[in-house]
Order: structure tokens, then sequence, then C-alpha cells
């Protein structure tokens, strides 16, 4: 196995930190105003886990879309190490609920679109291997996307980006759409990935238990427009277990702060 | 690394996605088996007998290629009793036997016909030649023919390579550009569906010469339908793409040719299918209503001298010429989108 990114002694230094400032954000849908964020604000350390959790299509996916610079937000600012971030960058790196793999390419060739893209291809076509070694696809490099299952399509997606030494991994419910087994080894993966590579993760999910297993710090939004209801700091060491007694009482704390105590 | 072992589980083998079909579909049974096997010798007796048929029995009026065409009939004969005595075990007789049934039904065919012509003259001249006639239309007016056959190439293939062309630059820039789309999508939409043969007065009157201006209507009728749906193969790209693309970096260039492009272009290869029809329709008429050769003109000059057999001549050639320009169209796309068969076969 080989890892990608710098060893984990220049961490601090990879990983962004993300900083986001009083954003509201709208959209004009039929010529009323959608509110979908109001007044968000939290700070990400370099290098840390963290999850946004709250009820599905209350925002926080458009949160991550603002952060990776696919959209401006109408108010507020967000900033990446201190500076403000106005469009796309292959630092920051989306992961889609979707695959979103482009079927005409290869595997391979999807990998390589980041590279391709920058012009890097010729001088580190080698990173592209390595990526498909570090999720376990090296023996479907050349097959096309339709030909894989939803798990691996995953793999491939996450190997598309990592590709390209991001600091900052914007994880959209990327496990969403996998069966239960797929998804509990997914994120198993997606942990050991971060503990190598030591970029700075943000992770969209309306499943409370995936945010407990994976992040440092939970982050709960309320129903649309979303408000930052709550913040919890997971103190457990990795792996964590679903039966540990500090996991069921954070579970319930992380449920109270949603307002769904009587789910319990 | 401290890899967790149930990290495979996901990981397959490479033998665990769907793997081709080898050779068609599967004989099942022992009917199926008996048609693979039996088929093509009895075909071949049924042409041996077809050429029986012609040597044999005397022409009403005689026909100079009646000996001709029965040393076809019995060459064709004789080729599928071989296949099947001599070519049983090759690959190459698995075509053939996939089509035994056909061959045995054309030889009936060609049979009927020759004895309700030729030899007994229930269907009547010049409206029903025999099929020797056909046969002294290729042997003796083959310079003729060949000519025509060039003509029509020379003029259908630089249009239609033009129109596709320009089709598909326009309607990647009107897919693409918002003020593109504003211009020309409109004008699309207005003059397109004009069959491009309503041009044609107009279009013999502007253009220098026949030729160019049977190329121009070639063109149009092609660019038409690859610019429709090249167009909307581009707008309809799913914005997901282009996010992915944002994000890993790429320019406006990449997008277009690397993400807009490839995922039209399904959709564009319908629009050449489209275009060459309606280029075919557009050749012969414009041969016939004024350029002076080629096939469509041939026809026109077959039927003022009442030849039927070389009309018939003409269009089993068309035919033949037509449907092998659409195979070779195929066969490009299927190449170039592998991808949607999910399976790779080159």
């Amino acid at each position: 196995m080989v890892a990608l990114a710098p060893s984990s002694a220049d961490a601090a230094l990879h990983g962004l930190k993300v900083q986001v400032r009083n954003v509201s954000h709208a959209f004009d849908t039929n010529g009323e105003q959608l509110d979908v964020l109001d007044e968000v604000s939290f700070t990400v350390q370099p290098g840390a886990f963290i999850s946004l959790l709250g009820p599905s299509g209350c925002g926080k996916s458009t949160l991550l879309r603002l952060i990776a610079g696919l959209d401006e937000p109408r108010e507020g600012k967000i900033g990446a190490n201190g500076v403000r971030i106005v469009g796309p960058d292959p630092s920051r790196l989306l992961v889609f609920q979707d695959p979103t793999l482009y079927p005409w390419r290869t595997v391979r060739q999807n990998v390589a679109l980041g590279l391709e893209a920058r012009g890097l291809i010729r001088e580190q076509a080698h990173r592209v291997d390595e990526a498909l070694d570090l999720v376990g696809l090296s023996a479907f490099a050349d097959v096309f996307p339709n030909q894989l299952s939803g798990g691996m399509a995953q793999r491939a997606a996450l190997a598309r980006v990592l590709v390209n030494n991001p600091s900052l991994l914007l994880l959209d419910e990327p496990l969403g759409r996998l069966d239960s087994l797929t998804r509990m080894t997914m994120q198993a993966e997606l942990l050991r990935l971060w503990q190598d590579a030591a970029f700075t993760s943000i992770l969209v999910t309306h499943d409370v238990e995936e945010a407990l297993l994976l992040s440092q710090q939970v982050i709960v939004f309320s129903h649309r427009p979303a408000r930052v209801i709550g913040t919890v700091d997971i103190d457990l060491p990795y792996p964590r277990h679903r039966d540990d007694p500090r996991f069921v009482t954070l579970r319930r704390e992380l449920l109270a702060t949603m307002g769904l105590e009587h789910q319990l | 690394m401290n890899k967790p072992v149930q990290v495979q589980t996901d990981t397959a083998t490479p033998t665990d996605f769907t793997l081709p079909v080898e050779g068609g579909v599967p004989a099942d049974g022992l009917v199926a088996r008996l048609r693979e096997h039996v088929s093509v010798p009895v075909a071949g007796l049924l042409w041996l007998g077809a050429a029986a048929v012609s040597a044999a029995w005397p022409d009403q009026t005689a026909w100079s290629r009646t000996t001709l065409l029965a040393i076809l009939q019995a060459g064709v004969g004789i080729g599928l009793v071989g296949s099947a005595l001599f070519l049983a075990r090759r690959p190459v007789f698995k075509v053939i036997s996939e089509y035994g049934l056909w061959f045995g039904a054309l030889a009936v065919l060609i049979t009927a016909w020759e004895v309700l012509t030729a030899k007994t003259g229930i269907l009547p001249l010049p409206f029903f030649p025999p099929p020797q006639s056909i046969l002294e239309v290729y042997t003796d007016d083959v310079s003729r023919l060949l000519e025509s056959i060039a003509h029509s190439m020379l003029l259908l293939l630089p249009g239609y390579l033009l129109g596709g062309l320009v089709g598909f630059t326009a309607g990647v820039s009107i897919g693409w550009s918002k003020s593109v789309h504003y211009w020309g999508y409109p004008i699309l939409r207005f003059v397109g569906p004009l069959p491009a043969t309503a041009w044609l007065p107009i279009a013999f009157f502007f253009f220098p010469s026949t030729f160019s201006a049977a190329t121009f209507l070639i063109a149009l009728s092609t660019a038409f339908p690859v610019a429709v749906l090249t167009s909307s193969g581009i707008s309809t790209v799913t914005s997901a793409y282009y996010d992915i693309a944002r994000t890993l970096g790429a320019d406006t260039r990449f997008l277009i040719t690397k993400v807009a492009i490839p995922a039209a272009l399904p959709n564009v290869f319908v629009g050449l299918f489209m275009g060459l029809g309606s280029s075919f329709a557009v050749l012969i008429v414009a041969e016939m209503m004024g350029v002076k050769a080629g096939l469509g003109w041939y026809l026109q000059w077959a039927q003022g001298w009442a030849a039927y057999a070389n009309l018939y001549g003409a269009l089993i050639i068309m035919a033949l010429l037509f449907s092998s320009l659409i195979s070779l169209l195929f066969y490009v796309r299927d190449r170039m989108l592998v991808w949607q068969k999910g399976i790779v076969r080159w």
C-alpha cells in the first residue's frame, strides 16, 4: 500500500483550516426566495474530521458547495487558511452521494481526470496507479464505470479526488446510497484514508451513528433554513465501537440536540 | 499498514462483472441443432436445383445470360454444400449456418421468379424482367453503372462529411453558449423542419453548378438533425459532471472537449444516422432533378428507355451501397461508444 500524501509529520501543514463566518444563502425558485442557510458560523481546525449533521434537505449540501467554491454565498464569508474562497480549487475537493464517474472513461481515466485537467498527467501518471491501489481498485483500472458495483464506484470517486492530494475533503453523504455492509466497510476505509493522509474532512450526513463513528466534532443543524443549533465534541479514540457506553451517551446527547429525544 | 480485513469484502475478483456471451444467441435444443447443421446443405441442394431449372428448362424467348445464371446458381449451391462438408468445424460456418434458412428461401424465391418470367411468361415483360436480364445489366452495362456509383459517392460523401462537421460545430456552440443558443436555436427550429429537397429549385438557381448545389443540399439535410441532436445532447449534460471537473481544475476548453462533447456523443450519433438517411433521399432526388450523373440519374435514364431490368439492377446496387454505409456508421459508433455496451469488444 502506498501513501499518496506527505507523511503525517506535516499533517498540520497539509490540512486546510476552514472558517465559515455568518454565512446566509438562498435560492430563487419561481420568483420566490428559498432561504437555505441562516447565519452559519464555525471553524474547522487543520487536519480535523468534522461532521455536519441535520435533517435531509436542510441545506448542508449547499454549504458544502459554497466551501468547495462552486457557488458564492449571498451573505457572509468563507475562508481557507485565512484566504477568502472565491472559486473552486483542486485543494478542496468534493465527493458526492452519486459517484458521478464519467461513463465514457475507464476507471483509470476517471481517476486521472484532475491531473489531466491541470496538465500534470505526463509527469505524475504514477500517482493514478497509486491512488487506485490505495482504494483497492488496481484490478479494475481498465473497466468502465457501469461495470462497477456501487461500493466500487464510490471507491473510484474517492481515488479521483485523492490523486490530487487535496488538503480539504468535502464529503456529501458519500455513503448514503450504499447497502449497510458496504457502508460499514467504507466507513473504516474513509477513516483509514483520513488518518494516513491528514487532510481536513467535512462530512455531511443525516446518520447520527456515521457522524459518531468518524468525526472528532459534530455540528448539528436545524431544519431549513439551516442554523447551527449545537456542537458536540466526540472525545473517543479510533476505532470506535457502537456498543461503547460513551458512544451510547454521545448518541443520546446528539439526538437530544437534534430535538429527537422521543426517539430513544 | 493496519488495514482492516473487512475492507476487502467489497473488492471482488475481476471476473465478478458481466461477461460477454460468445457467438450470439446459443442454439437451444434439438430443433436448433438440426437447423444449424441441416439448413446449409439443404439450401445448397436448393441452389443446385435452381441451377438445374435455369439450365434445363428452355426460355420462352432466349436470354443471353441464362447459362451464366445457371453457373452462378450452381456455384452458390456447390459452395454451400462444400462448406457444410469441409468447413463445419470452422467459425465461419457458424455465420453461414445462421443464415442457412435465408439461403434456402432465396433459392426458392429466385427459382419462382425465373419460372414465372423467363420460363413461362406468366408475369409479363417489360415490367417483370427475369433474373438473367438483371445479370445482363451487370455484365453489359458495367461501365455506366460504375461511373454512376462513383458520381453518387463523390457527391454524397463530401456533402455528408461537410454537413456532419457543420452540424456538429453548430450543435456544440448552440448547446454550450447561451447567446449562440438565443440566436441559433430559433433558426434551427424554424428552418430545420423544411425538407432539404424543398430548397432544390432555389439551390439550383443560386449555385454555379448543379454539383455544388446538390453538395450544399446534402450537407444541409445532414447538418440539421446533427445540430439539433448535438445541441440537445450538450445542454442536457448533468451539471454534476461540470462541478466535478471544475473542482478538479478544468478550464472551459477542457469542459467542452473532455466533458460536454463525450457526454453528448451518443446523441451526436443519433443525429448522424438521421442525417445519413435524409442525405440518401436528397442525393437521389438531386440526381433525378438536375445532376446529370449518378445512380439517381441512372434510374431516370433507365425509366426513359423502359429498361426495367436496369432499374431493378440499380435499385439492388443502391440498397447494397446505402446499407453498407449505415453499417459503416454503426461500426464507427460502436468503436467510439464502446463504454455504452459495458463490454469491451475490440
